[in-house]
Formats: C-alpha cells, structure tokens, sequence
C-alpha cells in the first residue's frame, strides 16, 4: 500500500477514534440517574481503584526511592560537592516526576487494564445492554463512578508516593551507611518549594482522568469474546502510556515555567 | 399489543430484515424462529431498540419508537423487561441486589418495599433460596430464573427473551418456558421470544413468526405449524432426526 495512503488511513482513524470518545464522554459526563447508585458505584470504584493501589504504589516507591538516593550518591558524589546534594536530588526527582508520571503509568497497567476488562466483559455478557434495555445511561452509571474515585484517591497516592520514596532513601542510607540521615534531611529540606508538590498533584489529576476514561473507553467498545477484552486491555494500557507521556511534557511546561 | 410495519434493516448495504410485517398480541407467548443468521436477533434488537431499523415503524400499543424522544425512550423502556441469551446478571451484584437494581435505579419505593417486591419476584421464579448468592454460583437455569424476577421487578408490560433455553438441558428449558408462558399470562404482557427449540415452539408458542434470509415466511401458532406448506420452515422444523422419524412414522401410519 501507498505509504502516503497508509499515514492517511492512520490519521483518519486517529481522528474517528477521538470522535468517539468525545460522543462517549458526552454520555458519561451527565448528571446520574440517581446520586444514591452513583454514591454506591463511587465508594466501590474508590476501594477497587484507589485502595487496593496503595500497597503496590508504596512498594514501588520505597524500592524505587533507595534505588535514586543510591545512584545519586554513586554518580554525582565529587569532593566539590556538597553531600546533601544526593538528598535533594532524590527529593526533586521524586516529587517532580517520579511520584507522579512514573506512578501514574505504573497505575495505568495496573487500573487502566483492571477497568477496561470490567467495562469489556461486562459489553460482550450482555450486561450492558441489559443496564440499555432497562433504560440506564450505561456509560454514565459504570464510567462516571471510576472516574470519579480515581481523580479523588489520585492525590493520595501520590502523596504516600512521595513519603514512602524518601523513607526508601533513608532506609538504603541507614542500611548501607552510603550517608548520614544529617545529610540526606539537609538535601531533603534545601531551597524546598511547595509548589512542587502542588505541580505533581495537579499533573496527577490529568492523568488519573486520562487513565480511567480512556480505559474504560476501550472496554465500552469491545466488540466479539474474550480475546478481543484481552486485546483491548492491552490497547488501553499502550495508549494511556502515550496520552500521559504526551500530557506529561505540556504540564511540566505549563506548570514550571 | 406490538405491531411491525414494513420493518428494513440493512448493513453495509446486506439487507438482513426484509418487508417485516407482524403484529404480536398481549397476553401471548409470540415466538420469532428461524435458523442461525436468519435475522431473529436483528429484529428483536430493532424491536427493543438496541438496533434502528432502516425503514419501517415499530409501534408499542400504537406509539411509534422510532419517532420517540430521549424523555419518551427512557419511560418506554421502563416498561420493557429482557431475557438475554446468557442471562446477562450484574456479576458484582447477589441475586437479590440484581433483581432490585431497576427498583433501586427507577422506583420510588422505600428500602422495605424494594425488598419484599424483589423477594415476591424470586419467589415467582422459585429462586427464594438462593437470594444471596452470587450470579457465578447459579447454575444457568437458575441464572435464567434470576433474570425473569429482574426483567419482571418494574412489572413491564412487554417482555423480550432472546433464545431463552440456549445452553439449558431439555427439563430446564421447559421449566423456563412455562415460567415465561405463565408469566406472560398472569400479567398480561406482550412477550416476544426468540428461539430455535422446537420444544419452545409445540410447548408455548400462541403465536409465531417464522424468518428465512430476513424475510417473514410464515406466521401462524404451534396448533398449525406442522401443517404449514413452506419448504424452508419444514426443512427447519424437521431438520433433527427425531422430528424427522416421528414425521415419517406418523405418515406410515395415515398410509400417505
């Protein structure tokens, strides 16, 4: 095929795809039917999604905290540099990317995956259509609810992110003794600014928005059995990635300038 | 009463319902038969909605649905009740919270009267007893039991059931169709069934509707059906070896 023709088609489905997801975010961000399911679907949402997150998202970042402090002090430790430097090294990484972007792509394997095989099974068993038939906002009542609980519990994890993270860098540099607690709290604490963690926060809630629509985008629209939900949790993960990659560089942009 | 009017449903140009006309009476058992790919789901989808046909009206006790508004759509619906294939129940839910869930979404009883309506309605279906499981510990005749108390909670005045008895072992299905005969009966309703068991077909069909390639082929009720001239609806009604033999005995014995 023309390879023209080819980057056409592709841009054209691009656009199509885009177009119904605005048609489905249309549906999904109405009022619900009634605020006593929606309340019901919401507190659920926020246990499946956001609670059951926690201890994953604060392994990783204990791991991944001890992990920074130790390639910070192995990589950037010179004898004209301070010692504090590695903490706050590890600080700003932590709190401007890591906590965030990283943990939010962590979160789209993670939700974004475990929301669009729901939504997906519940289309090709018929659920949907019987939720349809009964005359329920389908989209509305099963996808206003997980994007609701996400953008809620986002900041909290990203917050215990962040805390578990530095107690990582502590914990390598009280285990190994690569540092003094002295050190690492002097880097920690200098030329702080809250903004950054407002920064992270903020970007967060982006993402969890892009994480639990787009999901649940690619589940509502599965079409056949199994295997195609399985390829559309596949879908769903690869393009969140990409949209928070995207979304990433023009908030850091935004947000730092 | 539903009536169909010169109902056409293309796709991509393949028309799969062709000239439709039928009308399905209240407190009937209407059956749509036909072989797989003949257009039973198409037409049951255009009937309730999920699929809009290309031409035609689908008229609900004389309104129109196609013409219906989202205000109209939505207090239609209310009054619809469905039977899906694999009973379609909210998997995150207990049998009693599915069969409350369209109290729960559109009525505005209080806690206690949800509970002792959805209780009657298992209760109807014999299910009573297994009001909190949950729907992966049903087997599939109950699930199907389960989803007739769901479909019959609001008290709908029609009621769809698309292939009913697919997966179910002969008793159960007969089961399921009494229950939706009986049902149909006691409430008076309009129900459409969309089946190929033959069983289904001799057992409750008050009326039927018989589509070959999307187009209707005969309609009658299960007191003339084996009489009927139609080829293709005799290659279909014979079409299993016992239905066939029981044919060819029953002709020996009228010496034809």
């Amino acid at each position: 095929m023309n390879c023209n023709l080819k980057i056409k088609m592709i841009f054209l489905k691009s656009i199509s795809t885009f177009g119904s997801y605005l048609i489905l975010m249309k549906r999904v961000l109405a009022r619900p039917q009634r605020w006593k399911m929606f309340l019901r679907q919401f507190l659920r949402d926020i246990y499946q999604l956001g609670i059951n997150s926690i201890p994953i998202v604060l392994l990783i970042s204990l791991f991944i905290g001890a992990v920074i402090c130790i390639q910070m002090k192995l990589n950037i430790e010179n004898a004209w540099m301070p010692k504090f430097v590695v903490g706050y090294a590890t600080r700003e990484i932590l709190l401007l990317e890591f906590s965030s972007s990283i943990m939010c792509l962590i979160l789209a394997g993670k939700v974004g995956s475990n929301i669009t095989s729901e939504i997906g099974t519940m289309r090709v068993t018929q659920q949907i259509d019987a939720l349809e038939i009964m005359g329920v906002n389908s989209a509305n009542f099963l996808i206003l609810p997980k994007i609701s609980a996400l953008v809620c519990m986002i900041p909290i994890l990203v917050i215990f992110s962040i805390a578990s993270g530095i107690l990582g860098a502590y914990a390598i540099g009280y285990i190994t003794q690569i540092m003094t607690a002295e050190d690492l709290t002097t880097g920690l604490q200098y030329e702080f600014k809250q903004w950054y963690i407002w920064c992270s926060i903020i970007k967060s809630l982006f993402f969890a928005f892009i994480i639990s629509s787009v999901a649940a985008f690619y589940g509502y629209r599965v079409e056949g059995g199994s295997i195609e939900v399985g390829k559309a949790s596949t879908d769903s993960v690869v393009s969140c990635s990409v949209l928070i990659l995207f979304a990433d560089i023009v908030l850091t942009q935004l947000l730092m300038q | 009463m539903i009536q169909l009017e010169g109902v056409i449903k293309r796709f991509n140009n393949q028309v799969v319902l062709n000239d439709i006309n039928t009308t399905f009476e209240n407190g009937r058992t209407n059956l749509i038969i036909g072989r797989s790919g003949a257009g039973k789901t198409v037409l049951l989808k255009c009937i309730v909605g999920l699929l809009t046909p290309d031409e035609g009206r689908v008229l609900f006790d004389g309104r129109n649905i196609l013409k219906f508004g989202k205000k109209e759509n939505l207090m239609i619906r209310r009054e619809m009740g469905m039977l899906f294939q694999n009973a379609a129940l909210f998997d995150s839910m207990s049998v009693l919270e599915n069969v409350m869930f369209p109290l729960d979404m559109f009525s505005s009883m209080t806690y206690n009267e949800k509970l002792k309506r959805a209780r009657a309605c298992l209760a109807r279906v014999d299910m009573l007893d297994a009001q909190d499981k949950s729907p992966e510990e049903l087997s599939g005749g109950m699930q199907k039991r389960t989803a007739i108390a769901r479909a019959i909670a609001l008290g709908p005045k029609y009621l769809f059931c698309d292939e009913p008895n697919s997966g179910l072992d002969p008793q159960t299905s007969l089961i399921i169709d009494e229950l939706i005969h009986g049902i149909t009966d006691e409430y008076q309703i309009t129900t459409i069934v969309n089946t190929h068991d033959m069983n289904s077909v001799m057992g409750i069909g008050d009326h039927i509707i018989f589509l070959s390639d999307g187009k209707l082929e005969w309609q009658g009720n299960k007191d003339n059906i084996l009489d009927a001239k139609s080829k293709s609806l005799n290659d279909f009604l014979f079409s299993s070896d016992l239905l066939r033999k029981v044919k060819e005995r029953a002709m020996m014995s009228q010496g034809i």
